[in-house]
C-alpha cells in the first residue's frame, strides 16, 4: 500500500532529481509547457483549485487549502462537485493525517525512510497543496554550505555598494519564512552537522538574523518546514537532538505487501528496460516476485508465511535495490543468455545486495538459503544458482 | 426473539415515574469494561439512589458479592464460575475498576443496597456452552466473549453476529464501532462542562446532553441511558436478535428475577446490564412465556469463585480476552479528574524518562498540540487513543516504533494485577489438585520425604508429571533428587515438602488456569514468550516434555525457532542443541509426539553448520578449547539427530525422486566437493567410491546408492576376510554420504575446519579426530594430516595444540597412539625434532595432553617409543594393503579366523547388516538359479 503506482517514478526524483516523470496522471497536463517534469502544484492545478473551492474549512493562516483538503488532495477522493482527486500517496491514511497536522501545528516535518518510500513525492504534493509553491528547496548534500540554509551575497554589489539588503541572495528557506511558505530541505542527515545546526534558530526562534546589517528576517505566520531524510544508510550526520525536538517525525513504511512491490519493481523494470534498448523478456514476473520475496523476507525478518524468523542484513534492501537487481539479471539475460531472464541471472546481483558486510552477511545469507530457500518448493534452481555464486 | 421491544420514546412501559422524575425500575445500559460507561452509572445511581441494584451476572454470585466490599479485594478480578468435577468447564466474568457493574457494586455495598446477579444461572450457561460447543479451551473463552455483547466477533460457528455498535457507528459516520462508543459515551467526562471540554457534542450523548443542561441532576443523569436504550430498541427492531441465539433465554431469565425484585424491593430497583439487553427487559411480556423458555435447559453444578485478573488478560488479544485492547488507557480516564490527555502525555513522558529516552517538558507540550490538532483534523470531539498514540509516535519517541512499543505494553494495557481477599472461597485450581493428589495417592505433608517414581507404571508416571507440572506453576512441592542405585531414564527421584506458603502459590497460580494442567500449559506458553535466551527455552521444551504439556509445545517451538534464528553466537546454538536433541529422544522414550520438535532440532543443527565455520577462526587459546567443546557437543547431536530422523537412505523409496534422494545425493556431492575445495580431501577408499559414486551420478533412488554400497560390503565379505572391514565401511559410508545429508553436511564442515588455515590446532586435531572416528576419514589421511601439521613449517605450539585436539581427551586419544604406530611414530620424529628453544613452550601443552590417559596406556606408549619407531612407510606386501596401524605381512587366514567371534560379539547376525547380507545371499542363490 504505502508506495503507489506513482510513487515509484518519484524515486527517480530523489535520487536523480530530474527525469523520471511526475507519476501518469499528470504528466499529460503540463501547465508549464515542455517541462520534462511539471512541479506538482502545475500537474494537478486543476485537482487543487477544485478542491479550494469545494473547501469550507477553517484554513491556517496563509494555507491555500484546509488540512482536511491537504489530506484529501495526498489520498485521493471525490469531492461534492464530483470532482476526482486522484491518491498521490497510497498508504496508511494515519500517517498523512499526522504528517499534515504536524504542520498545522507550525511543528517542523521530518520523513524518515529507507531509499524509495516516496518520501520527497510526499514532502513535494504537500509543500504544493499548502502554500502552492513546491519549489522552496534545498538539496541537501555533504558539501551544502550555510548560505544554502541562510542567505549569499551578490557580490559585484556587495563590493560596489557595501552590505545591503539589495547585495544579499536569500535562500530558499528565507524565502519562505519571508512569504508564510513551505520551505523543503532535501535529504537533511547529508548535510553536515554544523550546517543543520543553522536549521535551530529558523526553527525555534522563527526568525533569522542577518548580522552584517543588523537586521533579522523574521518568518510569518505560514511559514514552515518540510524535511526528508533516510534513516539507513551509512555515513549520514546524525541530528544533533537539539535540532531533532524541533521536528515532528513520520517514518514513511515500505510497501506493505508483496504484490504491492512486485507491480512496483516490474514497472518500473519495465521502463528502465526501455530506456536501456533490452529487449523484452517474457515470464520475468516469476523471478521478479523471487527476488521480491527474498528482499521483503530478509528486509522484515520472516519469512512470507511468517513462520520462519530470520536474521536481517545490514544492508538496506529497499525496493530501489531490488529494481537494480532485475535490471541487471535482465541485462545479462539479454547479452549473455537466452532472453529469458533465470535464477542465474538474479543469484550475483542478489548476492551483491544482501552481502554487504563480507563477514556477518554472508552467514545470514547462508543461513538464509540452507533454512528457507533449500526447502522451498520449486525454489531448487534458485538455491544451486546461488550456492553457484556463493562458494 | 422476544426481546426485540418496538423502537418507542422513553419511559419504557411498565416503567412508573416517581415523583422526581425517575424512571422505574432504572435501566442502565451499558459496555461493559468503558470508563465513560461507568462513571455515567456512578452519576445516575446517585442522582436515583435506587433500593436494589441489578446486574447483568450470574446468579450464584450472589453469596460472594459480599467480598467486593473488602479489604483484599483489588481489581481486576473476575467471577469464575466452573463445573464442579470438571474445573476445566469454566466462564469467566472480569470486572475492572472501569467496569461499569464493578462501579454499581461497589456503590450498592458501601450504601447498604442488596446487589442481585441477574443473568442466566452459570449452572445453566455452562452446561449449554458445553452441549453446543465442543469441549475446548476456546469455548470457555467464547463464553467470556458472548458477555461482552458489544464485542464485534465471529462465533464459533463462523457467522458474524450484528454487531449493534458496529450499526450505531455506521449511521453516525464512523468506520470504527469503538472509536464511535469512544466519542459518544466514553469521552463524556465527569457531568457536563468538565474541564478540558469533556462535552460530547454529535451523536446520541449530544442529544442527551441539552436535556442534561437544562434538567435536574436525575434527568440529567438518567438521559443518557434512556437515549441509548432507544437506539437499541431501534436497532433490535430491525435486527431481531442479530445472531445472539442464547440471549432470549438470557434476557427471559433477567426479567423473571427483574420481578422477583421488584416483588421484594418494590419499584425502586436499578438494572446494570449491557446496553443490547434493555430493549429485551423494557419490553412487555408475561412471567408464564419467559418460564417457558427457561424450561428444560440443561444444567450442571456450578460453583462461583473470585480470582484475580490482570489488565493484560483483560486486553483482547490474550486469552480469555474482555475484550478491551486498552485497559490502562480506560483506567487513566476512569481515574483522570481533569485534563485527561495532558496527564496521560506526562505518564507517558515519565515512563520514556525511566526507560532513559531524553522526552523533555517541551516534548510533551507539542505532543498534546499534536493530539489536539489531530483529532481536530478528524473531526473528533477529543483526542482518542488512536490520536494520542500518534502524537506520542510522531512526537516523543521520534517516529520510532520501539519506545511506543514500551508505552503501549506497561501504559496502554498497563501490569495491573488484582487481588482478592484470602477469605474468599478457593478457586478451582486448588480443588483439582486436591482431586489429582487423592486419585495419586500423594498427602500433601509437611514432612519432608522421598519419593521413587517408576515412569513404566501409570500411576507413577502421572505423579512425576504432577510434580513436573506443579514445577512449572513456582509451586515447588517436589524438587527433584539425583536418583539412587539404578540410572535408567525410567526412574525418577522426587524429594517432596509441601509448605503452607505452597497454598498461597496454587492460589497465585489460579491466574493461570483452572486445572493444574491448563494452568501448567499456559504458564509455560507465557514463559516461553518472555524468554530472552535460547538456553532458557530450550530448558522449557525439556520440561514441557518432562510435564506432559503438548498443547504449550508448539509455543515453546515457535519461540525456539525465533530465538535461535536472531541468534547469531554460534556458542548458544551449539549450547542448545545437545539439549533439544535429548528432548527429542526423551520424548521418544516417552512416546511424545516430537515430529515438531525433531524439526526445531534440525533447523537448529541446519544453522549450526552454516554458523560454525567462521565462528572458528580467530580464536584465542580459551575461545578454541571452548570451541572444541561446542564441536564434540554439536558432533554427538548430530550423530542422535541423523539417528531419530532417519535420512533418505529409509525415506527414499517414498519421496519423490527429484526431490527427496536427488536433493540429498546433491548435498552428498556438494559436500564432497566443499572438501574439496577446502584442499586437501584426497582419494576416498575403495569402499567409499562405491558408496558415493552413484550418489555422484545422482541416481533418482538414493536407496539405490546405499543398496549399491550395501552389495558392495557383502561381496566383499565373501570374497576375502580381510577386506571385510573396509568394505562394509564403505558401505555404511555410502548410506550416510548418500542418504543422510545432514550428517553428510556436518561431515564436510568437519572436514572444512580440519584443512583449514587460520584456525586454531586445537579445533582442527579435534576435527580430524572426529571425522577419524566416524570413519570419514580415508585411509591414509590421517596420517597425511598429521604429517602436514607436524611438518617444519608449523610453529610447534600450533603443532602440539593440534596433538591435543587430536588425541587429546580422555584414554581414547592415547589408545589410538599405541594402536597406530604410524601416527606415534610421527608424532614421535617430531617431538625430537622440535628445537630446544621451542620445547619449553610445547611442553606443558604436551604434557596436558598425556597426563589424561590412563596409566597402562602412559606405559604402554613409553614401551613402544623405548623400542623404537616401527617403519612408518614400509613396503606392502603384495598380499594387499596393510590395515592403518599396522605392521605388513598380514597372516590372512589367521585373521579370518577370528572373524566369526567379532561378528557374535558386535552382535551382526541379527542386525540390518545380517539383513542385507541375507538379501545378498538370496542374490547369489538366484543367480546361481538363473
Amino acid at each position: 500500500m504505502p508506495v503507489p503506482s506513482a510513487d515509484e517514478t518519484a524515486e527517480t526524483a530523489e535520487t536523480a532529481g530530474t527525469a523520471g516523470a511526475a507519476g501518469t496522471a499528470g504528466a499529460a497536463e503540463t501547465a508549464g509547457g515542455e517541462a520534462l517534469r511539471p512541479h506538482a502544484e502545475d500537474a494537478f492545478a486543476d485537482e487543487l483549485k477544485a478542491l479550494a473551492a469545494a473547501d469550507d474549512r477553517p484554513r491556517p493562516a496563509r494555507w491555500r487549502l484546509s488540512p482536511w483538503a491537504v489530506a484529501t488532495y495526498l489520498l485521493g477522493g471525490t469531492l461534492p462537485d464530483g470532482t476526482v482527486i486522484t491518491p498521490k500517496y497510497v498508504g496508511p491514511r494515519r500517517i498523512v493525517e499526522v504528517a499534515v497536522t504536524t504542520l498545522a501545528t507550525d511543528r517542523a516535518l521530518l520523513l524518515l525512510g529507507v531509499p524509495g518510500t516516496a518520501k520527497t513525492w510526499v514532502s513535494e504534493h504537500l509543500a504544493a497543496a499548502i502554500s502552492g509553491d513546491s519549489t522552496l528547496l534545498v538539496q541537501g548534500t555533504a558539501g551544502t554550505p550555510e548560505e544554502a540554509i541562510r542567505y549569499g551575497w551578490n557580490y559585484a554589489r556587495l563590493l560596489a555598494h557595501g552590505p545591503s539588503r539589495e547585495a544579499l541572495v536569500p535562500s530558499p528557506v528565507m524565502r519562505a519564512m519571508a512569504g508564510g511558505m513551505t520551505a523543503r530541505v532535501e535529504e537533511l542527515t547529508r548535510i553536515p552537522a554544523d550546517v543543520q545546526d543553522t536549521l535551530i534558530t529558523v526553527l525555534s526562534e522563527k526568525t533569522l538574523p542577518i548580522p552584517e546589517l543588523g537586521e533579522e528576517v523574521q518568518a510569518v505566520r505560514g511559514f514552515n518546514l518540510i524535511a526528508t531524510a533516510n534513516d539507513r544508510d551509512r555515513g549520514v550526520n546524525e541530528l544533533s537532538s537539539a535540532l531533532r525536538r524541533r521536528f515532528n517525525t513520520v517514518v514513511l513504511p515500505l510497501p506493505a505487501t508483496a504484490e504491492e512491490e512486485v507491480d512496483i519493481v516490474a514497472r518500473r523494470v519495465a521502463q528502465l528496460g526501455r530506456s536501456l534498448d533490452l529487449p523484452a523478456v517474457p515470464e520475468g514476473v516469476a523471478e521478479i516476485r523471487r527476488v521480491v520475496t527474498v528482499f521483503r523476507e530478509l528486509r522484515g525478518g520472516t519469512t512470507e508465511d511468517g513462520r520462519t524468523k530470520l536474521k536481517s542484513p545490514s544492508g538496506t534492501l529497499s525496493t530501489a535495490e531490488a529494481i537494480s537487481v532485475v535490471t541487471g539479471g535482465l541485462a545479462l539475460a539479454a547479452h549473455f543468455g537466452d532472453g529469458v531472464l533465470r535464477a542465474g541471472d538474479v543469484a550475483a546481483g542478489i548476492l551483491g545486495a544482501v552481502v554487504r558486510d563480507p563477514a556477518a552477511d554472508r552467514v545470514i545469507w547462508q543461513e538464509y538459503l540452507e533454512t528457507v530457500v533449500r526447502e522451498r518448493d520449486g525454489w531448487k534452481d534458485f538455491y544451486r544458482a546461488c550456492r553457484e555464486v556463493g562458494a | 426473539m422476544t426481546g426485540a421491544a418496538p423502537g418507542r420514546a422513553a419511559p419504557p412501559p411498565g416503567a412508573r415515574p416517581d415523583a422526581a422524575g425517575a424512571p422505574w425500575p432504572l435501566l442502565l445500559g451499558v459496555r461493559h469494561h468503558g470508563p465513560g460507561s461507568a462513571r455515567a452509572v456512578r452519576a445516575a445511581l446517585d442522582a436515583c439512589g435506587p433500593d436494589a441494584v441489578l446486574i447483568e451476572g450470574p446468579p450464584e454470585g450472589d453469596a460472594l458479592v459480599g467480598f467486593a466490599a473488602e479489604e483484599g479485594m483489588r481489581p481486576p478480578v473476575a467471577l469464575l464460575a466452573h463445573a464442579v468435577g470438571d474445573p476445566g468447564q469454566a466462564a469467566f466474568w472480569p470486572l475492572a475498576e472501569f467496569s461499569p457493574e464493578w462501579v454499581a457494586i461497589r456503590w450498592a455495598l458501601s450504601r447498604g443496597v442488596p446487589v442481585r446477579f441477574i443473568d442466566l444461572p452459570a449452572a445453566n450457561s455452562l452446561a449449554m456452552a458445553d452441549r453446543t460447543d465442543e469441549r475446548t479451551d476456546e469455548r470457555t473463552s467464547d463464553r467470556t466473549d458472548g458477555r461482552t455483547d458489544e464485542d464485534p466477533r465471529p462465533d464459533p460457528a463462523g457467522r458474524l453476529r450484528v454487531d449493534p455498535l458496529g450499526m450505531l457507528a455506521e449511521t453516525a459516520g464512523y468506520d470504527d464501532p469503538e472509536r464511535w462508543w469512544e466519542d459518544v459515551v466514553e469521552h463524556r467526562g465527569v457531568g457536563n462542562g468538565a474541564p478540558g471540554g469533556l462535552g460530547a457534542p454529535g451523536g446520541i450523548g449530544a442529544a442527551a446532553d441539552p436535556d442534561a443542561a437544562v434538567g435536574s441532576d436525575l434527568a440529567g443523569a438518567v438521559a443518557p441511558f434512556a437515549a441509548l436504550g432507544e437506539a437499541m430498541a431501534a436497532l433490535r427492531a430491525e435486527y431481531g436478535h442479530g445472531g445472539h441465539e442464547h440471549d432470549a433465554v438470557r434476557e427471559a431469565h433477567m426479567r423473571l428475577r427483574l420481578r422477583e425484585a421488584r416483588r421484594e424491593f418494590g419499584d425502586r430497583v436499578a438494572v446494570v446490564c449491557g446496553a443490547w439487553h434493555v430493549p429485551a427487559l423494557a419490553g412487555r411480556t408475561t412471567a408464564t412465556a419467559d418460564r417457558g423458555l427457561l424450561k428444560g435447559l440443561p444444567k450442571v453444578r456450578a460453583e462461583l469463585s473470585w480470582v484475580p485478573w490482570t489488565h493484560r488478560r483483560l486486553a483482547r488479544h490474550s486469552g480469555y480476552g474482555a475484550g478491551i485492547a486498552s485497559p490502562g488507557w480506560y483506567s487513566h480516564l476512569f481515574h483522570a479528574e481533569d485534563r485527561p490527555l495532558e496527564r496521560w502525555m506526562t505518564k507517558v513522558a515519565g515512563l520514556l524518562r525511566a526507560e532513559d529516552f531524553a522526552v523533555s517538558s517541551a516534548h510533551v507540550i507539542e505532543a498534546v498540540r499534536l493530539a489536539e490538532t489531530l483529532a481536530a483534523v478528524r473531526g473528533r470531539p477529543l483526542a482518542g487513543l488512536a490520536e494520542t498514540t500518534d502524537a506520542v509516535r510522531a512526537v516523543l519517541c521520534e517516529g520510532s516504533d520501539v519506545p511506543l512499543a514500551i508505552v503501549h505494553d506497561r501504559l496502554v494495557v498497563g501490569d495491573v494485577l488484582g487481588e482478592v481477599p484470602e477469605a474468599a472461597p478457593a478457586a478451582p485450581l486448588q480443588r483439582d489438585l486436591a482431586r489429582t493428589q487423592r486419585s495419586l495417592r500423594l498427602k500433601p505433608e509437611a514432612l519432608e520425604r522421598e519419593l521413587e517414581l517408576d515412569l513404566r507404571k501409570e500411576t507413577d508416571a502421572a505423579r512425576s508429571r504432577l510434580l513436573h507440572r506443579l514445577r512449572l506453576l513456582g509451586v515447588d512441592w517436589g524438587t527433584p533428587a539425583a536418583s539412587r542405585g539404578s540410572t535408567g531414564t525410567f526412574r525418577e527421584t522426587w524429594r517432596l515438602r509441601w509448605e503452607p506458603e505452597l497454598s498461597v502459590r496454587v492460589a497465585e497460580a489460579g491466574v493461570w488456569g483452572t486445572t493444574v494442567l491448563s494452568a501448567a500449559t499456559a504458564r509455560a506458553e507465557a514463559k516461553a514468550v518472555d524468554a530472552t535466551a535460547l538456553g532458557e527455552v530450550t530448558e522449557l521444551a525439556e520440561r514441557c516434555l518432562l510435564a506432559a504439556l503438548p498443547d504449550a509445545l508448539p509455543v515453546v517451538m515457535r519461540a525456539l525457532a525465533d530465538r535461535a534464528a536472531l541468534d547469531a553466537d554460534v556458542g548458544h546454538l551449539a549450547q542448545a542443541l545437545p539439549a533439544l536433541v535429548r528432548s527429542v529422544r526423551y520424548g521418544d522414550v516417552r512416546g511424545t509426539d516430537t515430529a515438531a520438535l525433531a524439526e526445531v532440532a534440525m533447523g537448529l543443527a541446519e544453522r549450526v553448520l552454516v554458523g560454525l565455520p567462521p565462528a572458528c577462526f580467530g580464536l584465542d587459546a580459551d575461545g578454541a578449547a571452548e570451541m572444541r567443546g561446542h564441536l564434540e557437543a554439536v558432533h554427538q547431536a548430530v550423530g542422535l539427530l541423523a539417528e531419530i530422523r532417519p535420512g533418505g537412505a529409509e525415506r527414499g523409496p517414498s519421496a519423490p525422486p527429484d526431490t527427496g534422494a536427488l536433493a540429498d545425493a546433491e548435498r552428498a556431492e556438494a559436500g564432497l566437493g566443499g572438501a574439496d575445495g577446502a584442499g586437501r580431501v584426497v582419494t576416498a577408499g575403495g569402499g567409499e567410491r562405491a558408496g558415493a559414486g552413484p550418489a555422484d551420478a545422482g541416481c533418482p533412488d538414493g536407496a539405490g546408492g546405499a543398496e549399491g554400497a550395501g552389495n558392495a560390503g557383502g561381496s566383499a565379505e565373501a570374497g576375502g576376510g580381510e577386506r571385510v572391514e573396509a568394505g562394509s565401511g564403505g558401505g555404511e559410508r555410502g548410506a550416510a554420504d548418500a542418504g543422510d545429508g545432514l550428517r553428510g553436511r556436518w561431515g564436510a564442515v568437519l572436514r572444512s575446519l580440519a584443512g583449514a588455515d587460520g584456525v586454531s590446532g586445537l579445533i582442527r586435531g579435534r576435527a580430524a579426530r572426529l571425522l577419524l572416528d566416524d570413519g570419514r576419514l580415508a585411509e591414509g589421511e590421517a596420517a597425511r594430516l598429521m604429517g602436514l601439521v607436524l611438518s617444519p613449517g608449523t610453529a610447534p605450539a600450533e603443532a602440539a595444540s593440534w596433538i591435543e585436539g587430536f588425541v587429546g581427551g580422555g584414554a581414547g586419544g592415547g589408545m589410538l597412539l599405541v594402536h597406530d604406530e604410524r601416527l606415534l611414530g610421527l608424532l614421535d620424529r617430531w617431538l625430537t625434532g622440535v628445537p630446544a628453544e621451542a620445547f619449553t613452550d610445547v611442553l606443558p601443552l604436551l604434557r596436558r595432553t598425556f597426563a589424561a590417559y590412563d596409566a597402562g596406556v602412559r606405559r604402554t606408549l613409553g614401551e613402544l617409543v623405548r623400542r623404537g619407531p616401527a617403519p612408518a612407510d614400509g613396503p606392502r606386501p603384495a598380499g594387499g594393503p596393510a590395515a592403518p596401524g599396522f605392521g605388513p605381512g598380514l597372516d590372512e587366514d589367521r585373521a579370518a579366523a577370528v572373524v566369526p567371534v567379532v561378528r557374535l560379539l558386535l552382535g551382526l547376525d541379527h542386525s540390518h547388516v545380517g539383513h542385507d547380507n541375507h538379501h545378498n545371499h538370496h542374490n547369489r542363490a538366484s543367480e546361481v538359479a538363473g
